[in-house]
């Protein structure tokens, strides 16, 4: 009888390119092409100096933030902006969960699913600041213009979340409460929402801090907020008020950031 | 009672998972559907409260075709149906409660249903269902908070919600223990012969199945193979439904599980 050997070194199997060559070819391109990429940006030097110095300018401006000499256009842009953010995102939750419903695949027929997809479609393949310019045109400068927007943007992001955490259920529950002869609506109330409201919930939550930090970018295309006040501030190089405005901002999300997440946590 | 003619399933993918099955189940009756995996048990059961579409034949309950039915209609026939699942299929957010309510969706509009206001002779029923089960301290938990045989018993309780004339069962026993499986079963034969209920339990566990229903029925590739008494289920008719096998050894060691299990009884272990 023969002593079978095993061999006592194993390297893990190539997992995607499985040919050496290609292998080491894939790499060597990747970095002749970045080298190439780097050589062609060219960089104004000079440019950089005095962007440079008018950093520094800003960040001493940071370090030395100016709450009180602008406080009432601050306070005004914080309370805009907090406005905003909540009814926007009450809006946008409002609308995008019949939306969500919509586009789950195994709860509607196919037109509707279509639709509903659409609109997800649309509202996500447009970037804030985009719907903001538009939606600034089309209804004037101010707060109403960037409550629309983010309601807008809200859709896309929850209703598509929504509308993947509903495919994703246990179709077995959903089919036990099918078989006692449960109506659609009620098929929904009790073995749709039950499985995805915590994940609404914490999604909602989520949705809020964004849309207050969107606030804040979309208030410099004229779409009110504490993002109109920092821009002023910037144009007229007050970068002590700007230093101000923006520590409010980070000291605002850092709060709502702890709040959902401690309120998810809860909910798990 | 239930009178299913030449019922034939075939898949999209052009699997035919069922040809030509023709059963009847009379009053009171528990009949074990045993077979293969992918002998197409699931799929017969699914047949009859058209959680999967047949393709052909008829399924006659009383005097209504479920084949033929449209949405509502077949809505109202689902709820003489009671169905429990493998795995429980309950919905683990929700109180036991709820899931027993659940049971009553058919009956209700759906305001009560949305408020959880339904009226007091379903709560006094969903109430008096989990005393039969043995969970009435256990209404206002979560359905996820339960062990397994737990979450089988409010399944249970779920499907006789209904008021059903017909219990159609999915291998009710699949995710528990031996001992929890026989438990179960005890409890849904005593349960069908209190109410007269004929029941259609799909099962795995042939020794088990043969303990407790008072038919067999056996498929093999969707076909019906074997349909008669649990005692004349010999070896001969176990090889036809899942081919050639030492049988005789399974049975022996099934026997052997019983002593072992009345044994740990004996000494006062194993609960």
């Amino acid at each position: 009888m023969t002593e079978v050997t095993y061999a006592d070194t194993w390297r893990r199997p190539p997992q995607i390119v499985k040919r050496r060559a290609w292998r080491w070819g894939l790499a060597v391109g990747a970095v002749i092409y970045l080298m190439l990429a780097l050589g062609t940006i060219d960089i104004d030097w000079q440019r950089v100096v005095v962007g440079l110095e008018r950093g520094q300018r800003f960040v001493a401006g940071f370090l030395q933030p100016d709450f009180v000499s602008r406080w009432d256009d601050i306070a005004q842009g914080l309370i805009e902006s907090l406005t905003m953010t909540l009814t926007s995102t009450v809006v946008g939750i409002l609308i995008s969960v019949p939306i969500g419903i919509g586009a789950a695949r195994n709860l509607t027929p196919p037109p509707v699913y279509l639709v509903c997809r659409g609109i997800i479609a649309v509202s996500r393949s447009l970037q804030e600041i985009i719907i903001a310019i538009f939606l600034v045109a089309m209804f004037g400068f101010g707060p109403f213009a960037g409550f629309l927007t983010l309601s807008f943007a809200t859709i896309g992001f929850l209703a598509k979340l929504l509308a993947d955490d509903i495919e994703e259920i246990d179709e077995r529950q959903a089919e036990a409460i099918a078989a006692t002869g449960a109506s659609w609506w009620q098929l929904i109330n009790y073995a749709i929402q039950p499985q995805v409201m915590p994940r609404l919930i914490g999604l909602s939550l989520y949705r809020l801090d964004i849309n207050f930090r969107e606030s804040s970018v979309i208030g410099i295309v004229g779409a009110g907020g504490i993002g109109a006040t920092l821009n002023t501030a910037i144009d007229r190089y007050e970068y002590d008020s700007a230093g101000a405005i923006l520590l409010l901002i980070i000291v605002i999300v850092m709060l709502s950031e702890y709040a959902s997440g401690y309120v998810r946590k809860f909910l798990q | 009672m239930l009178q299913i003619d030449s019922l034939s399933k075939t898949y999209r993918t052009g699997d035919k998972a069922l040809t030509d099955i023709s059963l009847s189940v009379p009053k009171g009756q528990i009949v074990g559907l045993i077979g293969p995996s992918g002998a197409g048990k699931s799929t017969l059961i699914r047949c009859i409260n058209r959680l999967v579409e047949p393709t052909e034949g008829r399924i006659l309950l009383g005097d209504s075709d479920l084949a033929r039915l449209g949405k509502r209609p077949l809505r109202r026939q689902r709820r003489r149906i009671g169905m429990i699942f493998q795995e429980y299929a309950l919905v683990e957010r929700l109180t036991v409660m709820e899931n027993v309510l659940s049971g009553r969706l058919g009956y209700v509009p759906f305001w009560r249903s949305c408020l959880r206001r339904f009226e007091p002779h379903d709560v006094r029923r969903a109430y008096a269902l989990l005393d039969r089960v043995g969970l009435l301290q256990h209404a206002d938990k979560r359905a996820d908070a339960l062990s397994g045989g737990q979450r089988q018993r409010v399944g249970i309780a779920r499907a006789l919600a209904q008021e059903p004339e017909l219990l159609l069962v999915d291998e009710p026993t699949a995710s528990l223990d031996p001992k929890t499986s026989r438990q179960i079963m005890r409890l849904l034969t005593e349960i069908c012969a209190e109410r007269k209920l004929p029941a259609i339990v799909n099962i795995h566990d042939v020794p088990l199945a043969c303990q407790f229903v008072q038919r067999v029925v056996g498929l093999s590739a969707g076909k019906v193979v074997f349909d008669g008494d649990p005692s004349t289920l010999d070896e001969t008719a176990l090889s036809t439904i899942y081919g050639a096998d030492d049988w005789h050894a399974m049975q022996q060691e099934s026997r052997d599980d019983d002593e072992a299990e009345s044994a740990l009884r004996l000494v006062g272990v194993g609960t």
